[in-house]
């Protein structure tokens, strides 16, 4: 089958490779490119467990065609840590007990961190609606909000 | 048509372990040359922190901080045999196979310390942060890590021991049923407060509390995670999930997130959560298996709160919208019939 | 999250460091970060794709099997059928002498539910492995199915499996597992009152955000090592041993890292036939579910109808617990057998009563084969036992919360399956509740205790 070339940045680093139309983003983040913190839980755009964001928008990379990323930048729950220091999001939910099996959490993460983008001190509200497409079987979701929730009031505090 | 407010409670107990028992499982416990400590287990971490609670029962048992134990599990060229995780049994019975594996190695790590310090191994204690001291003298000590260099190096000794904790099987009388399920059991009592829309049928629970008695909370974070977690699952139950909605009818099962329903983030309880604490007499310092029993007392205390709030029992789970308004609808044409 | 410490404290004796303490877990950064190792987040070259050829039907004579035309399809390595699977015939819970065998590995005469094994194929993607799959034609017989657990059990109705006749699991007790306790007649005839109700449910599934599945990879000397996410590594190492009639020690299982498993990953399903399938291609092998294969094809709970009849008193006594269970094991048993009977063992629930007659039947019926989940063979149980308590306590006009305290199980008591109570505890998480939840009962109920009775 004929392979297509396509280049974009991979949290921070630029990434080609020569993949089959119709790809995935999400196979070619994984197989393609080493970066397996995006999980393949649906492959159908109901758990939200494959989120990256694609120029600073949250989606889902099971539905995402790899070859329309062309020149795009993308991140991902594996680029978010600086170095071994963890992003204030991935820190709340480890201090918080927000994550069990860990399956979600990186594309939970993802969608947090859009939120906290564009909104640093966000309403309970705000956080409910932002993680609504991220399935999570294991905490009952309220150790997540309730970790965005410290994160956002930390945020506050340093914006006072 | 009017929003109604009920209430309802239940109470349960959940036995640990699988039942009837005969389920073993087995560790082994050995301390690099440095003094950190190996569990060896083939194990199963399902996201509940299993290998977090075996490394504070190894830690507590040697007696050295939890940093200083790894657990290396869930690969059957290494780690001996478990039956698995499941039955609410991995806290329990592996906690004791870690546990006993631990003592062993403790009291070989004990009698090289021993050597070392020209006593008897009998009058020495951890001090738990890494150090081996006489009773009573404390300045007379050896660091944990000195003692696993004298006993790899110099001692030719093994820091190591092994575990192994099995229930014995019970086979239930044929006649009277006679049997023993398991050893100890938890328990749970739930008070749920329920709003309910008799137009729509729709159920919001408002808020359950939650009271479970856990043997022994060893990490008492992770409990509240199995527990918080199982009573939002208890609600799922009660009010939304199942594959197969026209049961017996196989039809309309969901095959994917959007149609198989679950109370997502909006749409959540205000939930309370309170431990007592009665040890197993078996369990590893008292534990107790907590992983499935919190998520059971959760659906009869809603639909309790139901029939408080509208006066209808819904005797089939998922207590969902059409069933209420079903049952709301047969009980209106009963009171008119009976009327008439 | 409080922890109430005033019960029991004396109870507690031992100065813990460790113990008690909320330790960070170390798993946690790894799963922020995406770091933490699934089985799924490994790569091989020329990794293999398997996908499941299913029966359309509920009930079905396999007439014939033509795979020709799939083999054809480009990228198509091998296409596996029942003859190629060495023991077809398997029940996982053998090792444990709860027999018989009752399921294939792949389907060879008949299909016995919707969704059903038929044909495996291998391809060197996903998509060849789906587009042959779609080219291997079948043709079923379609036979009368019966999905109602009461039509099963009725003479004349269609035989699920060969291996149950009459539909039902056979017990060393029976047609079903019994509990005899006290003397039920003589409850019923004393109770000043009869309550008999029917409580029921419906499969429900264990949705783990990871869905089940495995990668193989040969080691080259016919040893394989099998990266997989099941709940049980040495279920699934000595199933596949049995199935494969291959020596344990060429086998090795790797896991240990599940991304929820709530019950659904006890089976043992896709393991061993993607060993075998890497065995015969002598590649790498990956055979993951699809969600729409979680939610339909992988074991539910079972659904359960429950007759609870019981006798009481004007004065809140249970004296009579007479309970049917039926759980729907669908096709095959995997654990159901094992619930059913937990449930025996569970009822009458948390409460002393002096009679008691259970009943517990595992029905075979044409639908997904239900096995494992959080709970079960208890968690509809207690559905139906603490809705009966509630009708129970309004039946009698008792606060339904002190209608509990009069029966709650105390240490010493005797329960319907002859063991004396140990460490109960539902006195007092009753007490606490009803302080939490502002539920006032009686003094003399919050000076009750589990460890001894007033008197």
């Amino acid at each position: 089958m004929a392979r297509i070339p396509v280049q974009f940045t991979l949290n921070g680093q630029e990434k080609a490779e020569f993949i089959e139309s119709g790809a995935t983003l999400l196979n070619v983040l994984r197989d393609r490119m080493g970066d397996t913190s995006p999980k393949g839980g649906c492959q159908q755009g109901t758990c939200g467990a494959c989120s990256v964001i694609i120029d600073g928008e949250l989606r889902l990379s099971c539905l995402t065609l790899a070859e329309t990323c062309e020149g795009a930048t993308i991140e991902t729950a594996g680029g978010l840590a600086n170095g071994s220091e963890l992003h204030p999001i991935q820190q709340a939910i480890v201090d918080g007990f927000a994550t069990q099996c860990g399956f979600c959490a990186p594309g939970m993460v993802m969608a947090i961190k859009v939120l906290l983008d564009a909104k640093p001190a966000p309403s309970r509200e705000d956080v409910v609606e932002a993680i609504s497409g991220n399935v999570c079987r294991c905490t009952g979701y309220e150790p997540i909000i309730q970790a965005v929730l410290s994160v956002s009031r930390s945020n506050s505090q340093q914006a006072v | 048509m009017a929003i109604k407010r009920g209430r309802g409670v239940a109470a349960i107990n959940y036995p640990t372990g699988m039942n009837l028992g005969g389920d073993p499982s087995q560790a082994l416990v050995h301390s690099t040359p440095t003094g950190n400590f190996m569990v060896s287990l083939s194990s199963v971490d399902l996201g509940q922190g299993l290998r977090q609670v075996m490394s504070q029962i190894c830690a507590e048992t040697i007696g050295v901080p939890t940093e200083m134990v790894h657990i290396d599990t869930a690969d059957t060229d290494t780690g001996p045999h478990c039956m698995g995780t499941f039955a609410s049994r991995g806290t329990h019975r592996i906690g004791n196979a870690v546990r006993q594996a631990a003592e062993e190695a403790r009291q070989v790590m004990l009698e090289v310390a021993a050597e070392e310090l020209e006593v008897n191994a009998s009058d020495l204690e951890t001090d738990g942060t890494g150090n081996i001291q006489v009773k009573g003298a404390p300045q007379k000590s050896i660091s944990i890590f000195d003692t696993a260099l004298a006993a790899h190096f110099r001692r030719g000794r093994s820091i190591s021991g092994r575990g192994m904790f099995l229930v014995q099987r019970s086979y239930p009388d044929t006649e009277t049923g006679a049997m023993k399920p398991a050893t100890c059991y938890a328990h749970a009592c739930v008070v749920a407060d329920v709003e309910v829309d008799d137009e729509t049928g729709e159920v919001t629970v408002l808020s359950v509390k939650n009271v479970y008695e856990v043997g022994r909370a060893l990490n008492p974070a992770m409990v509240e995670q199995q527990l918080v977690g199982g009573s939002w699952m208890g609600i799922s139950h009660a009010l939304y999930e199942t594959t197969e909605p026209y049961y017996p009818d196989r039809s309309h099962g969901g095959t994917d997130f959007i149609h198989y329903l679950m109370p997502g983030p909006g749409d959540l309880a205000e939930t309370e959560t309170i431990v007592i604490e009665r040890p197993a007499a078996d369990g590893p310092y008292g534990a107790k298996g907590v992983g499935e029993m919190c998520a059971n007392p959760q659906i009869p205390a809603v639909a309790n709160a139901i029939f408080d709030a509208v006066g209808v029992r819904i005797d089939t789970m998922p207590i969902t919208p059409e069933r209420v308004l079903r049952a709301l609808k047969a009980e209106r044409g009963a009171v008119q019939s009976g009327a008439a | 999250m409080e922890i109430r410490s005033e019960y029991f404290a004396d109870e507690r004796p031992e100065t813990l460091h460790e113990i008690g303490q909320s330790r960070p877990r170390d798993d946690a950064p790894g799963h922020v970060t995406g770091k933490t190792g699934f089985f799924a987040d490994r790569t091989f070259p020329d990794l293999l794709h398997l996908k499941m050829v299913r029966s359309p039907h509920h009930h079905a004579l396999i007439k014939s099997i033509d795979t020709s035309e799939a083999e054809r399809h480009p990228g198509v390595i091998r296409v596996i059928t029942a003859k190629d699977v060495p023991h077809n015939l398997y029940t996982i819970l053998i090792l444990i002498q709860v027999g018989p065998e009752d399921e294939t590995v792949l389907a060879d005469k008949k299909v016995s539910w919707k969704g059903e094994a038929v044909v495996a194929v291998v391809a060197t993607s996903e998509r060849a492995a789906h587009e042959a799959a779609a080219k291997v034609k079948v043709d079923y017989e379609v036979l009368p199915a019966v999905f109602d657990m009461e039509e099963a059990l009725k003479p004349g109705a269609p035989e699920v499996n060969p291996h149950h006749p009459g539909n039902y699991y056979e017990y060393d007790s029976g047609d079903h597992r019994k509990v005899r306790y006290g003397n039920i007649e003589e409850g019923f005839a004393m109770a000043d009152h009869i309550l008999e109700q029917t409580y029921s449910s419906s499969p429900i599934e264990q949705a783990p955000t990871e869905t089940t599945g495995c990668i193989v990879a040969p080691e080259g000397n016919d040893r394989f090592t099998c990266y997989t996410n099941t709940q049980a590594m040495f279920f699934t190492l000595d199933n596949t041993s049995i199935i494969l009639e291959m020596p344990g020690h060429k086998l090795h299982m790797v896991g240990g890292t599940v991304g929820g498993g709530f019950g659904g990953k006890v089976d043992v399903i896709v393991e061993p036939i993607a060993i075998l399938a890497a065995r015969l291609t002598g590649k790498p092998v990956s055979f993951i579910y699809s969600r729409e294969e979680e939610m339909q094809i992988s074991s539910p709970r079972a659904a359960e109808k429950i007759v609870i009849r019981d006798g009481v008193m004007n004065d809140g006594r249970l004296v009579a617990r007479k309970v049917t269970g039926y759980t729907d094991a669908g096709a095959y048993s995997r654990h159901s057998p094992y619930g059913a009977q937990k449930g025996a063992a569970h009822y009458p629930g948390p409460y002393t009563v002096p009679n008691v007659w259970i009943d517990t039947y595992c029905v075979y019926t044409n639908r997904t084969p239900s096995s494992a989940m959080r709970g079960f063979g208890v968690t509809i149980a207690d559905f139906a036992l603490e809705v009966q308590m509630d009708k129970l306590a309004r039946l009698i006009d008792m606060d339904p919360l002190e209608f509990r305290f009069i029966n709650a199980y105390r240490d010493g008591d005797i329960k319907a399956h002859r063991q004396p109570t140990e460490g109960a505890a539902l006195i007092e998480c009753m007490q606490e509740a009803s302080k939490v939840a502002n539920w006032p009962v009686a003094e003399k109920y919050m000076a009750m205790s589990s460890a001894k009775r007033e008197i």
